[in-house]
């Protein structure tokens, strides 16, 4: 595994570029989920931190591990993305039935 | 100092969603941030070098605990919004938890700030315990009394629980739900094998690995799959109880049976044969815990003869 002391400048730039605009996607999925007037688009704010967020961050991070770890965390953030997608459709879901109900 | 700061922060939030938690009046509120507190309880252990407990922790104190409270909070229907009390009625439970914490600290206070001898002890015993990892070892070996206890533990609350379990709610899967659950299913079952597996010599073992199993279960079972994994199924029950039978009848056969320990010990495993006796417990073990935790979220009554009537309302339609 590498250190990051052993990262060329270009790398430490480019993952830290990619780690900054992964933690911004981050705090704008918390603001929007706190912000945003109703349930479908406070979702769509999480979801986004939750997929592109996190695939940002992940790929930030491969500049520091080994082969094996990034491979484990693609396979994490394929996960993490699926679950979202799933679990953001079912909260939709159950808040259009809602909706529709009143 | 980053790490001091995430300490501090993770000390805070952990307090702030313990109090946000019991303090929410809404219940469904109370268990999200339940969720959230186990989320970060996990972490807090990982920060403190317990990758073990770090791993149960996640994976049922936050992951099969909230699904238990949400499950229970679906079956129970509206509740009625809690009542006044008064200070009277509030003056009792607020001194007994007063004491109860006053004693915790107390206890706190008396931890001695060395680890004092036991963890040398076990490693010095480590090579005779038939597996290389220090937790594993002791939790089925130097202390599987413990353990024992612990499976009796969750088969009482399964039987409990099967006491009270509510009549069957007729759903219709939702398709997405229900290939995402089956998807998920492969790399789970492989996920809880290497668990198991790997707590021979790594963090691991037979609870983190029974409760990946049961949640993967416990997801299927939410959307209308795995329908033979319910109590009247007879191979559930027999591996349910077969947790704690197998350890109780391999235990009495290392005590009982002559020339098997050189001095015959109740739990006490002999050394040449200890890595399969424990590797026999855990995969029973994890099989029955995957299935009590199960059952525990989503038991239900056996199914009524008037259900029985269209068991085809049962199948997966989309809507």
């Amino acid at each position: 595994m590498n250190s990051a002391g052993e990262l060329s400048v270009f790398s430490t730039i480019i993952s830290s570029l990619l780690l900054g605009i992964g933690l911004l996607f981050f705090v704008a999925g918390s603001i929007g989920m706190l912000r945003f007037p109703d349930s479908f688009s406070r979702l769509h704010a999480v979801t986004k931190a939750d997929s592109l967020g996190l695939g940002a961050v992940i790929a930030g991070l491969m500049f520091y591990s080994s082969w094996w770890q990034n491979l484990l965390m693609l396979f994490i953030w394929l996960l993490v993305m699926a679950s979202g997608a799933v679990s953001c459709q079912l909260l939709a879901r159950f808040c259009k039935a809602k909706q529709d109900k009143a | 100092m980053s790490l001091l700061l995430f300490d501090t922060l993770l000390c805070g939030l952990l307090l702030a969603l313990a109090l946000a938690s019991m303090l929410s009046r809404q219940l469904s509120h109370a268990v999200i941030l339940y969720i959230a507190f186990g989320l970060l309880m996990a972490l807090a252990w990982a920060r403190l070098a317990a990758p073990d407990l770090a791993l149960a922790e996640a994976a049922i104190g936050a992951g099969l605990t909230g699904a238990l409270c949400f499950t229970a909070l679906a079956r129970q229907g509206k509740l009625p919004l809690s009542p006044q009390v008064s200070w009277q009625q509030r003056g009792w439970p607020v001194l007994f938890v007063l004491l109860m914490l006053s004693g915790l600290l107390l206890a706190l206070l008396q931890l001695p700030a060395s680890p004092g001898p036991l963890p040398a002890l076990v490693l010095q015993e480590l090579a005779d315990s038939g597996v290389s990892h220090p937790v594993t070892a002791v939790l089925l070996n130097f202390r599987s009394w413990d353990t024992v206890l612990e499976l009796l533990v969750l088969l009482l609350a399964l039987l409990g629980t099967l006491q009270v379990a509510p009549v069957p709610v007729r759903q219709n899967s939702w398709a997405l739900g229900r290939s995402w659950s089956q998807l998920l299913a492969p790399p789970i079952i492989l996920l809880a094998g290497y668990i198991l597996w790997a707590g021979a010599s790594q963090p691991g073992g037979a609870f983190q690995a029974g409760a990946l199993l049961a949640a993967g279960a416990v997801v299927l079972k939410l959307n209308r799959q795995l329908n033979w994994l319910a109590w009247r199924n007879i191979w559930v029950r027999f591996f349910a109880v077969a947790g704690l039978g197998v350890f109780v009848i391999v235990a009495l056969a290392a005590w009982l049976l002559p020339g098997l320990a050189a001095e015959p010990i109740w739990l006490r495993w002999p050394p040449e044969h200890a890595k399969y006796i424990i590797l026999l417990i855990e995969v029973f073990a994890t099989l029955a815990i995957a299935i009590t935790l199960t059952l525990l979220v989503v038991a239900e009554q056996p199914a009524t003869p008037i259900s029985l009537e269209r068991p085809d309302t049962a199948g997966g339609s989309d809507d």
